[in-house]
């Protein structure tokens, strides 16, 4: 049996309401498929299955505010009977906080709970008539919203207007998340802050030739190129990609980068890009790209908010030429990337125009020094000298 | 701009009436030598003589039919009706007669009267003589019904409906008379189409006519101090009802609290309620709802009084219900 539980999307949350299911029992499932949807600070999130497996039971119903750690549901693996697996007595309710429990006991079964289509399907069908305002309904189908996923301002009421707004344009809710992730992270970090200018000019001239060879949609924009240095460079300097946990670094092996992305509706997001220093371009292209659409929609997947080791903020053509990170706990680092300047260099004593970044790092002065830092620039500078070696 | 009355702008409009039309003429119960039960009329006996202002007995039924028969026949009679309540003695008269002739004989004879009437509770004037009738009126084809709810309106509505060639029943809200404003310029006919927007906002829209009109800018400045931004929509002219106008500003606040002083039940509210759903229900964003008065003949004890009716306090709050569920 799996238990599907209520995933952590953040240092930040403790509970999430539940909106809605998007498999049934008897289903089959596969790793990384959408299960369900639940609401959080940062709005709407698909949950994900973390193992293929399928539904035997759907513990969770739409309206409960749960835990992080509560059990969602449970799945059959393969070779069992889902029935059986849904006739089984739930383990405790007790949350542990994620990850699972090593161990769940079942509760001293006297009747076991019997699985119940009947609830289930009154579920399914309370769930399928929303109840919204004609105004709402008519926004969400301009706007392209599934009403399913939003829930009223009022609990029980119905959706409105601004629910819809809401859900659009990233919420009061948002804000309040970054704010106490922020005031969290600057009352208990120690940061320090080192920067040096890299030279781009070489990586972004092989990236122009990498990308003449390829159809318009497929080309890779130069901040994911950036973000595999980074991602490469990391590898040589472990204290930064981890977290700090229970006043102690938890150095983490693989490397998913968090990407400080702004919404033209205002917010931010920090979709992440798994095993970035190990995924081609083009694979790491594609992953931001709809990790942003999805964000824009407000239908963001847990793994795209869970688990990241380590943030990058990159500025963009309209940000600004160098950035002083705040690190986003329990992580110990951010790195800043600048905007793409021209600026005079000098080679071998010649004065030349080259294209730069500023790039910074913010650490956390617990786990690591500036010099560590100072180490991963370098790297970071070397590895854009020689794109064609790893690109 | 001079300071001037509700009741005064209503004086106005009958005397620039009778000045520039001999065709006019006005009658009813006191307005003459009395100077009209609310005084509207007073002094014009004076200017104009007896001819041309004439009291006449204890008789809607009566005068009324007296007003119709002159109409037919070429004259433009004014008549004033104390109360909308006593005009039910007329009702045949004006549902019958001038509301159907045009249609009865084939458009060779229309009916151009103008019948002004009192209305509206508020005085301790009690259950025979406190009632809002006027969406009685406003279901009857044949007939134009007009709520002036301004002291523009109050003195051009009557110049406006002597130009029309069939019948106009006019509501002048008892509270209204006393209600102070600046008025300028020369007494002149005004449009009778169109609603008018009171008061501009987003959130929400106050419906309303006659002598609502100040209750709902009352709430909506008490709104405002809430941060809510309630539009007040004055109907103006409850038949025909200015359904465009209507639909428009649910389509600015997509929500509608219509404030109506008579009873809510087969009355006027409802009409407007069921053209919102009608016209504009995908631009709703909350039930529309109505503040009227208590389903009860009109109390005479003040405290049963004010209970009965619709109040700031109570729009305020139906208002803030819908914006802030």
């Amino acid at each position: 049996m799996i238990e599907l539980r209520l995933p952590s999307f953040g240092a930040d949350m403790d509970d999430a309401e539940f909106l809605q299911w998007h498999v049934a029992p008897g289903e089959a499932v596969a790793k990384g498929a959408v299960v369900a949807v639940v609401e959080t600070q940062k709005g709407a999130i698909d949950v994900e299955a973390w193992q293929p497996g399928v539904v035997a039971r759907l513990v969770a119903q739409p309206g409960q505010r749960l835990p992080v750690g509560a059990l969602l549901a449970t799945l059959a693996t393969e070779g069992e009977d889902w029935a059986a697996v849904a006739a089984r007595p739930l383990p405790t309710a007790a949350a542990a906080p994620v990850p699972p429990p090593a161990a769940t006991t079942p509760t001293t079964a006297t009747t076991p709970t019997p699985a119940s289509p009947p609830a289930a399907t009154e579920a399914a069908e309370a769930a399928e008539r929303v109840r919204a305002t004609p105004a709402a309904r008519r926004r969400a189908q301009a706007l392209g919203v599934d009403l399913t996923t939003l829930r009223p301002a009022v609990p029980g009421g119905t959706l409105a207007l601004a629910d819809v707004e809401r859900a659009t344009a990233p919420a009061a809710g948002m804000r309040a998340a970054i704010a106490a992730a922020m005031v969290r992270s600057k009352r208990e970090i120690p940061h320090y802050h080192v920067g040096r200018e890299v030279e781009v000019e070489a990586a972004l001239q092989w990236l122009a030739t990498f990308n003449e060879a390829r159809p318009l949609t497929e080309r890779v924009l130069a901040t994911v190129l950036l973000l595999k240095a980074v991602a490469l460079a990391l590898r040589e300097v472990p204290e930064l990609n981890g977290h700090w946990r229970e006043g102690r670094f938890e150095p983490s092996g693989p490397i998913h980068l968090g990407v400080v992305s702004r919404l033209r509706e205002g917010g931010l997001v920090v979709p992440t890009l798994h095993d970035a220093d190990q995924q081609p371009l083009p694979a790491l292209m594609q992953a931001l790209d709809a990790a942003l659409q999805r964000a824009r929609q407000g239908r963001l997947r847990s793994s795209d908010l869970a688990d990241s080791t380590v943030s990058v903020t990159p500025m963009g053509e309209r940000g600004s030429d160098y950035v002083h990170g705040v690190i986003y706990p329990p992580q110990v680092a951010l790195i800043g990337l600048g905007r793409v300047m021209a600026r005079p260099v000098v080679h071998e004593g010649q004065l030349g125009v080259a294209r730069v970044v500023q790039a910074t790092v913010a650490a956390d002065h617990r786990v690591s020094d500036g010099l560590r830092a100072a180490r991963f620039l370098a790297a970071f500078q070397e590895r854009l000298q020689q794109p064609e070696s790893w690109a | 701009m001079s300071r001037t009355t509700y009741r005064d702008a209503l004086r106005q409009g009958l005397r620039a009436a009778l000045r520039s039309d001999p065709r006019v003429f006005l009658m009813g119960e006191d307005v003459g030598r009395y100077g009209g039960s609310y005084a509207v009329s007073q002094g014009l006996l004076e200017e104009f003589g007896e001819a041309r202002v004439r009291d006449t007995p204890l008789s809607e039924s009566g005068f009324v039919g007296c007003g119709i028969g002159a109409a037919i026949n070429g004259l433009r009679p004014i008549v004033e009706v104390m109360t909308v309540n006593f005009s039910l003695l007329a009702l045949d008269q004006i549902v019958n007669n001038a509301a159907t002739l045009r249609h009865m004989s084939g458009g060779q004879v229309g009916v151009p009267l103008v019948v002004r009437m009192g209305t509206g509770a508020g005085r301790q004037l009690a259950a025979q003589h406190s009632h809002s009738l006027e969406g009685w009126y406003a279901h009857v084809p044949g007939l134009r019904v007009l709520a002036p709810a301004t002291l523009e309106d109050a003195r051009g509505m009557l110049l406006a409906a002597l130009q029309l060639a069939d019948p106009v029943i006019v509501f002048e809200h008892a509270l209204l008379l006393n209600e102070e404003g600046e008025l300028d310029g020369e007494p002149a006919p005004v449009d009778l189409q169109h609603a008018a927007v009171r008061r501009p906002g987003r959130d929400i829209s106050l419906v309303t006519h006659g002598g609502s009109l100040p209750r709902c800018l009352a709430a909506a400045e008490r709104l405002a101090a809430d941060g809510v931004e309630a539009e007040v929509l004055d109907l103006r002219s409850l038949r025909p009802l200015d359904l465009a106008g209507l639909a428009d500003t649910v389509r600015r606040t997509h929500r509608v609290l219509v404030v109506d002083e008579a009873w809510k039940t087969g009355g006027l509210s409802a009409e407007l309620m069921a053209s919102v759903v009608e016209l504009a229900f995908d631009e709703l964003d909350a039930p529309p709802a109505r503040v009227c008065s208590a389903e009860v003949p009109m109390p005479y004890a003040k405290h049963l009084e004010d209970a009965a009716l619709p109040n700031v306090q109570r729009i305020v709050a139906q208002a803030l219900a819908m914006v802030r569920p």
